[in-house]
């Protein structure tokens, strides 16, 4: 009995400072947030009284649904580029690579180990008119104008450059758990390669595609780095919007309303996402 | 797809009949893989290549984005800028901060929620879990709702420092707490029966089996810090790190000195990388224990 009791006081001693710095800095700033989504100011004194004022969102909403559902749709579209991109790379890396593998591993985390901004300035340059590569684009038809920096498809460029390796690590992690026996037995039993691939390898990967999506999908709905620099006028995003809201305008009520509704539908989506998926990828397996 | 049964037949028929073109197609269609992770690869590596070249830029103006000549002086005087190392010492003094702090913090949590049942450990589960489930631009702008109705500390070093632990012990928990999930415990067990207090097990069996995990728990908090922008702009107040000095030159234009830091960052995290790579191979080698080695290894009889 009092051994059961010291267990759980060592239990909690453990606990304690992260679950503390946790709730403290993390969970009560939302509290924070929430309440602030529904002050009103008092005008021209920048003190906030609250009100209940569910107009902060309605109006946030109205001014901003654009770059709302921008941001919403560039995330999925550079999400799918990232697992067209990262699978065959996961793949080579977990089946095929050998004495590479580590040496391969390395490439996928080495973009990280520059600088997420100059990075991204990285692909200014590169997307910038007359380059090598808007020319060779410009040359086969893909970009008629000949322009690709401040545009959509420049921001969506960046993100996907960004956020691939989110996409590569978890689905290497799940493809390399596959057996490979299983392969070899879908094939002894006459599977051609490519039924393989679709009906065992795909679906036997699915946790890593589950991972790897949600791993790319939510920092890229917020990212506003990339729109920042790669993007022009008309591609500003979500992230964008609040913090130009909260930093230059000081408007906090309508910035607080905006990423309270981001957050949210971040997690209706991914709650559906999880539902139809059928996984909890995302949480990590639980202990024994 | 219509080539298809062509190369099949000619690859069943005799090698030599196969014709070199259909030879060239054959070997294409095996490798297409490799080829397409290939290009992934180079794909991955360009931005690297071209900050690595531009950082021996000789731009004309204040922007270094098209390329004008060759020239080694920013390399040789890359801390000249007083304001970028400025912003450069302050980012290596908060990363190692937060590193050193949310490192021992996530390590703790991740034993209480993997070796201990208590109350409250599902919540506690998504609890470590949630900040990562959550977009840099809310973690920022709620910490900074935080500290403006609060009214106190005010933005600064304490904040950014508040700020980066708090979203790394998440990053260092989970990773600790896989290693932990995949841990032999009768390892702990063996320590026991032979004798060993809870403290000494934890000391000399639990501790360094983890703690390859808590070094890359550690890596990914110092890389997640340094490189932290987001939130970092929202709870900065007038300090400046280097991501954010970059944020504001690159309105008025970006010194190559940006790309030679950023490249000196780069190398010095691979050789660190490299280094202790090497070092954990030859730890391994010299406590591996495997089966067809213990014959051999008369000096650790029975441990496995």
């Amino acid at each position: 009995m009092a051994a059961a009791i010291r267990r759980r006081s060592v239990a909690y001693f453990l606990l304690f400072p992260g679950a503390f710095w946790l709730i403290v800095f993390f969970v009560i700033p939302l509290y924070f947030m929430a309440k602030l989504s529904l002050d009103t100011e008092i005008p021209g004194t920048l003190h906030y009284h609250f009100t209940w004022e569910w107009s902060n969102y309605k109006e946030a909403l109205e001014l901003y649904d654009t770059q709302f559902f921008r941001s919403f749709i560039y995330a999925a579209i550079a999400t799918f580029l990232c697992l067209v991109i990262a699978y065959p790379l996961a793949y080579v890396i977990a089946f095929k690579a050998g004495k590479w593998r580590n040496l391969l591993l390395f490439a996928v985390v080495a973009p990280f180990f520059t600088t997420y901004l100059v990075r991204t300035l990285a692909w200014k340059t590169i997307l910038a008119d007359e380059s090598p590569v808007t020319e060779f684009l410009h040359t086969i038809g893909l970009v008629p104008s000949g322009h690709i920096l401040y545009t959509g498809f420049a921001v969506i460029a960046g993100i996907t450059y960004n956020f691939l390796p989110f996409m590569v690590l978890p689905l290497y992690a799940s493809l390399e758990r596959i057996d490979v026996r299983v392969l070899e037995a879908s094939k002894d039993l006459y599977a051609s390669a490519s039924s393989t691939f679709w009906k065992v390898t795909l679906p036997l990967s699915l946790p890593g595609v589950v991972a790897g999506t949600l791993l790319t999908f939510i920092p890229a709905v917020g990212d506003y780095v990339n729109a920042e620099f790669l993007g022009g006028a008309n591609n500003r995003m979500i992230g964008n919007v609040i913090q130009s809201l909260y930093l230059t305008q000081s408007n906090y009520s309508a910035a607080a309303a905006l990423s309270f509704v981001l957050m949210a539908v971040i997690m209706i989506v991914v709650f559906v996402y999880i539902r139809f998926a059928g996984s909890e990828a995302l949480m990590g397996q639980e202990a024994v | 797809m219509s080539a298809t049964p062509a190369t099949t037949t000619a690859g069943r028929g005799s090698l030599s009949a196969e014709s070199g073109a259909a030879r060239a197609w054959r070997w294409l269609r095996e490798h297409t893989v490799i080829i397409v992770a290939v290009l992934v690869v180079v794909y991955l590596l360009i931005p690297i290549v071209v900050i690595f070249v531009f950082s021996f830029n000789n731009p004309a103006g204040r922007y270094n984005f098209t390329w004008v000549g060759f020239t080694l002086k920013h390399w040789s005087h890359p801390f000249s800028d007083t304001e970028l190392t400025k912003a450069l010492v302050t980012s290596l003094k908060l990363a190692v901060l937060a590193t050193v702090i949310s490192t021992i913090i996530g390590t703790m949590m991740a034993l209480a929620l993997v070796r201990h049942s208590f109350f409250g450990r599902r919540v506690a589960n998504f609890l470590i879990v949630i900040p990562m489930a959550t977009p840099e631009v809310v973690m920022g702008a709620s910490l900074l709702s935080f500290f403006l109705i609060l009214g106190t500390p005010s933005l600064g070093f304490e904040t950014l420092l508040i700020a980066h632990v708090m979203f790394c012990i998440s990053f260092v928990g989970v990773v600790v707490r896989s290693r932990l999930i995949g841990f032999d415990r009768s390892l702990e067990e063996a320590a026991k029966d032979l004798g060993a207090d809870a403290f000494t097990t934890f000391r000399l069996v639990t501790f360094p089996l983890i703690l390859p995990g808590i070094f890359g728990g550690a890596m990914l908090a110092f890389a997640l810090s340094i490189d932290d922008f987001v939130i970092s702009n929202f709870n900065a107040g007038s300090t400046v790190t280097f991501p954010l000095y970059i944020f504001g030159a690159a309105q008025r234009g970006i010194p190559v000195e940006v790309y030679v830091v950023a490249m000196i960052l780069f190398l010095s995290t691979v050789a660190a990388m490299g280094f202790a790579t090497w070092q954990q191979r030859r730890a391994e080698r010299m406590t591996a224990i495997r089966p067809e080695q213990e014959e051999a290894d008369v000096a650790l009889p029975g441990i496995a």
